[in-house]
């Protein structure tokens, strides 16, 4: 039994007795191991007596889970209608660049800072009223 | 001396918590409290009942000796204060979040001592009489939706909570979730208490970390205040349709987020099958009030025609004094936009005001005289939804935000309908050749053969019409509100601002959109 498998297995037991408890196990196994792969997939299936494609087809339904672990630290930047009424989009170009290769940056619709966009997150700090400098130290200062 | 901060996500993210550190280290005392919903003003730090903001770390020194400019005086008496009727968000500002003690000194748990008193008819019958509506956005009655559970006989029922508050502009059910979330779970005890659901679950958004974590901490505080009643919180997984109710009960039972077709109603089978109370984190944070002593009367007393009490508005996007603006219904949006929120951010004209989140309609400066009312907004083919107020300013490009509401639809769309997963797409791709000023014929209906395909392409009123064609078509075929109600930003924006979808037609849209009426 590979670690992977045995650590699976823990986080299954951890949500045994839970009503409905797929959602659960998926955030912490993607949180554990940075994804949810084809064989976890297989391992949490078979947990739950479930069919491997039942599993895939939650897993690949939202967008927090992963199927392959990203390397990069990410920034998470909020381009929904709000952010945009105050200027996100023009931001973006500055982003990509500061990003480079370096940082992921990705989409989201909607951090609830609507008030004071434009809007990031990095892990579970959230960042607002932000500017073309601002953005750009966010991105820079992410690990 | 003791300084008061906000540890709402929104003070946070401004540096709220640098602020607390460097007023600790000075040796003062920091309590950190909800946020008095003032946004502008954030961080706000509130010292021997003044405040002062927004505060960076630069002006420590002087907000202690009193000297700072950013003084605003007593909060409670600020304008924007001073004229809300805050009866779901009372405690905003004044309370420490995951404090028992504050929420006892301030009222809370008396609704459900009164209501495990007089019983499940009883208060069904007074969540009625109040008029309270659902807040999540279709406003539908909350005490007949219980009633209906109540009266559906099952060994096990459930109350959920739907806390995916995924519009863009709103943030009250975070900042109520942040800043008092016992009245939540105060709410949904009752909830349980009048149904004779002994099982809770809120649904959050994973977009909320601040939300869950004060959750689950205030969960384990009051367990045996709520007992037996049980609750419970789960995280979503950042679908955007899950905020629709039957979507967000399939996830829960760990299935994708894809929308169940109505009937069955949830309240009839709902999660996992039995019998299910769905409300908004707005609507079950009204309960505790209402259940009160004289609430009910209370509640239904404000507002106006069948829109009964308050509503939490959120004034977001390019404005310059955004927050949360709790008052009675009939608000117009001229006193929301312009004497309340001060007009724009930027100082430019406002150009547009999207009320109810991505799918909401776009308003133009000449509907500002319309009341906030379910009904009204129905009328002016708008919704009220989360009462969310997202403004624009005059560099807002229309053509690109109905645009955006078709490309969002399609990346949120849970696939399960066709008008939805497929008019979404399509919609895009009509916008983009709309705005390219229409096409010409394609390689294949060029060929002889093709004798049906017009020969000349399609002109701009011609791809508009289609365009009016499948907004219909998606109005009226799609399962639930993601494809139903994304006609509306569409739609409004090509009415209201044809000229931003034909660089240098104006007029020309217009007279399709008229010839299209006849």
């Amino acid at each position: 039994m590979s670690t992977n498998e045995q650590r699976i297995g823990e986080i299954v037991a951890a949500h045994a007795g839970r009503e409905g408890p797929l959602l659960p196990i998926l955030h912490d196994v993607q949180a554990e191991l940075g994804c949810v792969d084809a064989e976890s997939e297989r391992v949490i299936a078979q947990a739950l007596n479930l069919s491997r494609a039942d599993v895939h087809g939650v897993v690949s339904f939202y967008h927090d889970f992963h199927d392959h672990a990203e390397t990069r630290p990410e920034v998470q930047i909020c381009r929904a209608e709000a952010c945009q009424a105050r200027g996100v989009e023009a931001l973006m170009p500055g982003a990509e660049k500061a990003a480079g290769e370096r940082v992921k940056l990705t989409t989201v619709y909607c951090l609830g800072l609507c008030s004071a966009g434009p809007a990031a997150r990095t892990g579970d700090r959230l960042h607002a009223r932000l500017d073309a400098k601002g953005l750009a130290t966010v991105i820079g200062d992410v690990r | 001396m003791i300084v008061r901060i906000s540890d709402d996500a929104l003070a946070r993210a401004l540096g709220a918590d640098a602020l607390a550190h460097a007023f600790t280290q000075k040796g003062h005392t920091v309590e950190r409290t909800s946020s008095w919903g003032m946004h502008w003003l954030e961080p706000l730090v509130e010292v021997g009942g003044n405040a002062f903001g927004p505060a960076t770390l630069g002006d420590v020194e002087a907000i202690l000796d009193g000297s700072s400019d950013k003084a605003i005086g007593e909060p409670a008496k600020h304008p924007f204060i001073a004229r809300q009727q805050r009866l779901t968000f009372a405690r905003a500002g004044k309370t420490r979040p995951t404090s028992l003690e504050d929420y006892q000194a301030t009222g809370g748990w008396a609704g459900l001592r009164r209501a495990r008193q007089m019983g499940g008819a009883a208060i069904v019958e007074e969540v009625t009489q109040s008029g309270l509506r659902g807040r999540g956005g279709a406003g539908f009655p909350a005490g007949i939706k219980w009633k209906t559970v109540a009266n559906t006989p099952g060994d096990q029922k459930y109350v959920v909570c739907n806390a995916d508050e995924g519009d863009s502009g709103t943030f009250a059910d975070r900042m109520l979730m942040e800043g008092d979330p016992f009245a939540l779970i105060e709410g949904m005890a009752i909830a349980g208490e009048a149904v004779g659901a002994s099982q809770g679950y809120i649904y959050v958004r994973s977009e909320y970390p601040d939300a869950i974590r004060k959750l689950e901490a205030a969960l384990n505080l009051c367990a045996t205040v709520i007992a037996p009643f049980r609750c419970e919180v789960r995280i979503g997984a950042g679908a955007y349709v899950c905020g629709e109710e039957t979507s967000l009960l399939n996830s829960l039972e760990g299935k994708r987020g894809e929308v169940r077709a109505k009937p069955p109603l949830p309240a009839i089978e709902g999660l996992f099958g039995k019998p299910t109370v769905v409300n908004n984190v707005l609507t079950l944070a009204a309960v505790p009030h209402i259940l009160a002593e004289g609430g009910a009367a209370q509640y239904g007393a404000l507002g106006i025609e069948r829109s009964k009490g308050t509503m939490p508005i959120q004034l977001a996007g390019n404005i310059r004094h955004g927050g949360l603006f709790e008052t009675a219904f009939g608000v117009t949006l001229e006193q929301l936009v312009h004497d309340i929120g001060g007009g724009t951010d930027s100082g430019r004209p406002v150009k547009a005001v999207q009320v109810g989140g991505p799918l909401g309609a776009y308003l133009h400066p000449d509907q500002f005289d319309i009341a906030f009312d379910y009904e009204a907004y129905t009328a002016a083919d708008a919704l009220i939804g989360h009462g969310g107020i997202t403004v624009f300013d005059d560099t807002a490009d229309m053509g690109h935000m109905a645009r955006f509401a078709m490309q969002f639809c399609a990346a949120e769309s849970c696939g399960k309908c066709t008008p939805c997963r497929i008019g979404a797409v399509r919609g895009v791709e009509l916008i983009d050749r709309i705005r390219a000023g229409g096409r010409s014929a394609d390689a294949v209906e060029a060929q002889p053969v093709m004798h049906n395909a017009p020969k000349s392409g399609r002109l701009p009123e011609q791809e508009i019409a289609l365009l009016t064609d499948l907004c219909e078509t998606m109005k009226f075929g799609s399962l639930c509100a993601l494809g139903g109600f994304t006609p509306y930003p569409v739609m409004s924006a090509l009415t209201h601002w044809p000229e931003d979808f034909m660089p240098g037609g104006e007029g020309a849209v217009q007279k399709v959109l008229d010839r299209n009426e006849v």
